[in-house]
């Protein structure tokens, strides 16, 4: 097991005391399917301190939802096995029972879902579903209390006219201010934690800029642990201050988000790093896309899952690519940041064969 | 709304004139002519080319058919005096004509049969949404487990069952095998004439065979309908909010599987109330449905006609029922 050092910040250290808000250790979900058992998530390690944000970047499939998912306690008990622990503000969540787990749900945690319009109830109003997500968690609480808080937190989310506006069903809000609402929602119980699973996906590009500003003004007010799911490697750079890269349900790249974008040492980071446009190139500058398929989670490769599809396995002695599956080991640019790759010297293959490609400007800033 | 509610009664009025038309043609250019029952009838089969040029000719039939549509559409509005051979028959408004066998005003026997039906109707409909929702809702939240698949394939089985066949296995064993007590003497008895019991009883089997089979239907429409409702992602969102699994299943979930199962039951009631044919003939019950089947097999036409018309009447304005239904229970579909 991989003990996960913390960033360094003022906030941090205040926090330190009482440890990470959200710690999860050795987590590991199976889903029993008629083709066998599918490991959706395995091993995977990481913290998230209050304040901070978790950047978690991976293809479809390779296990960041549902490892939030379990976070959240969202998965059927009959259909999915989880070992391993998830410690939220201090309390064991797995294996908790499912009244208490109720009891976390959308009150200390909160979960914001990619597509909005999918998302809410298309038979009640705006406001009615805000006031549920209140009430549930306030039994004291009026009806009349529970319609001004929905006012007040859509009037923080940036709705304009709440206090109409919360009487509209979701189909007659546009997709932007949808996910608002649900942000709204999601933040109506101050929860410490917030998990933003991919929450701009479905949102035109200047929406989404004004959704993650939203997100981080959030933050900062309420102080929360936030980890956001996405595949977009433009949200991590503006939101993250720690980035987890997962492949085939594992942590492959884990440290700060300075270190695994300027300093990746895992041959997926870099792919990811490769397969972004750049608006500032020449219209003739091609994508270099990740050869291959990700891979199929009930028979994953053998030894690095990887493998198959990295250009770089060639560089390391003898089969151990294809054998072994690498551990996860501190990096060169320091403890905090880790990686998976049987590489003896990543950084360098990184900086002389793959930088010079994909950003070639960036070389001699590096060096 | 309002507006919405007015243009479709206007296009439902359409409709019902486009069907009136098309029945009155079907008989009009039929393979004998329409003539040919009633000159059987009243001939004892001995209708000779004259007798039947006779009735023709009273009847209207040597007319062309436009004219005639024209009286018959004017006798529903004002009444005629109907000639059949050489008696006048007085059909006041709404006239839908005079009965070839009973020489009745089809009207009358047809108000006075609406009762029956709408009584096996409604009784039938509300027991099986009384079983098949809630049975549908467990089965769906029990989904894959030995319970629901068991459940699912023996109510498969009996929907399998033609109806017909249902319902007279119901009525044999019932009333015929077992001899329930009280229930066995099946039929229509009006209950300001007989009181409740006689009523209830009479209607009682009939109940039970038309909601034991619709219940197999509706308990099959509510679990598909609710599987898919609770695979939703604002399932997800709700359970995520924390709220408690009633609230889930039955607040977010069976809302929104109501609509599927509500404009399914529409169409079904519908229908039900036009005349349930073989839960009358079999159960014994003078409704419209047993009265249709007589027409038919009496050649009266007058009263096919009519009952034609009923039926279509009846399910345009179930049609009409459910849109509004559907646009108060799903806030996207907006009527205007």
């Amino acid at each position: 097991m991989t003990s996960v050092p913390m960033t360094q910040s003022s906030a941090a250290e205040r926090d330190a005391a009482e440890g990470p808000y959200l710690q999860v250790e050795d987590l590991k979900v199976t889903f029993p399917t008629q083709d066998g058992p599918v490991t959706a998530v395995s091993g995977l390690t990481y913290s998230v301190e209050k304040g901070k944000t978790l950047g978690i970047v991976g293809e479809s499939g390779s296990g960041k939802s549902v490892s939030s998912m379990a976070v959240m306690g969202l998965h059927d008990a009959k259909s999915a096995q989880i070992s391993g622990s998830i410690r939220v503000g201090g309390t064991e969540v797995v294996g908790l029972s499912e009244s208490k787990m109720r009891g976390l749900r959308g009150n200390s945690m909160a979960m914001i879902f990619q597509d909005a319009l999918a998302a809410l109830h298309p038979f009640y109003k705006i406001g009615g579903q805000l006031e549920e997500a209140y009430l549930v968690h306030h039994s004291s609480a009026s009806k009349r209390d529970a319609r001004r808080k929905a006012i007040e937190m859509l009037d923080r989310v940036g709705i304009p006219q709440p206090d109409r506006r919360v009487d509209d069903f979701p189909h007659q809000f546009s997709g932007g201010m949808r996910q608002r609402a649900m942000i709204a929602m999601g933040l109506i119980n101050d929860p410490s934690l917030l998990i933003a699973d991919e929450p701009t996906t479905a949102l035109d590009v200047t929406v989404q800029a004004q959704i993650l500003d939203l997100l981080q003004d959030l933050q900062r007010e309420f102080n929360s642990a936030v980890i956001i799911i996405t595949h977009d490697l433009g949200v991590i750079a503006e939101m993250a201050d720690d980035v987890l890269v997962m492949y085939a349900g594992r942590c492959v790249e884990y440290g700060t988000c300075k270190q695994i974008l300027v300093a990746p040492e895992m041959p997926y980071t870099w792919g990811l790093l490769s397969s972004i446009p750049d608006v500032t190139a020449s219209t003739d500058a091609r994508l270099i896309p990740i050869p291959g398929n990700p891979p199929s989670l009930l028979r994953p490769p053998s030894g690095c899952s990887f493998h198959p599809r990295c250009v770089h396995s060639d560089k390391v002695p003898g089969d151990l690519c294809r054998t072994e599956l690498p551990a996860l080991l501190p990096a060169s640019s320091g403890t905090a940041h880790l990686k998976r790759c049987h590489l003896a010297d990543p950084l360098q293959i990184y900086r002389t064969e793959v930088l010079p490609e994909i950003a070639p400007e960036l070389v001699e800033e590096t060096r | 709304m309002f507006a919405y509610v007015v243009k479709r009664l206007i296009s439902g009025v359409l409709v019902v004139t486009l069907v009136s038309m098309a029945i009155f043609l079907l008989f009009w250019f039929g393979p004998s002519s329409p003539a040919q029952p009633i000159c059987d009838r009243e001939t004892s089969n001995r209708c000779t080319q004259t007798k039947l040029a006779l009735y023709e000719k009273t009847l209207g039939y040597d007319n062309p058919v436009y004219e005639e549509y024209g009286k018959y559409v004017k006798g529903i509005f004002v009444g005629r005096t109907l000639t059949i051979a050489s008696n006048d028959y007085e059909c006041g408004a709404p006239c839908l004509g005079v009965s070839f066998r009973t020489k009745q005003p089809v009207k009358e026997e047809l108000v006075s049969r609406i009762p029956a039906t709408f009584s096996i109707a409604i009784g039938g409909a509300f027991l099986y949404l009384l079983f098949g929702v809630p049975i549908g809702v467990a089965a769906a939240k029990r989904r894959g487990t030995v319970a629901d698949k068991a459940l699912v394939s023996s109510f498969l089985f009996i929907s399998s069952i033609p109806y017909y066949l249902f319902a007279l296995l119901t009525w044999l064993y019932l009333t015929i095998t077992f001899e329930v007590p009280f229930f066995s003497d099946t039929g229509y008895f009006p209950i300001t004439e007989v009181g409740p019991f006689k009523w209830f009883s009479g209607l009682f089997l009939a109940w039970v065979a038309l909601g034991i089979f619709g219940c197999t239907q509706y308990t099959r429409f509510t679990r598909g309908a609710m599987v898919e409702a609770l695979s939703e992602d604002y399932i997800r969102t709700a359970k995520a909010k924390g709220l408690p699994t009633r609230t889930i299943v039955y607040k977010h979930g069976l809302r929104a599987a109501l609509v599927p199962v509500v404009t399914i039951f529409g169409i079904d009631f519908g229908t039900l109330l036009a005349g349930t044919i073989f839960t009358e003939r079999i159960f014994e019950i003078q409704g419209i449905g047993w009265w249709s089947l007589e027409a038919v097999q009496g050649r009266d036409l007058p009263v096919v006609q009519a009952t034609a018309l009923f039926s279509a009447v009846v399910l345009i304005i179930s049609n009409l029922l459910v849109d509004v239904v559907y646009s108060v229970l799903d806030p996207r579909v907006r009527l205007s």
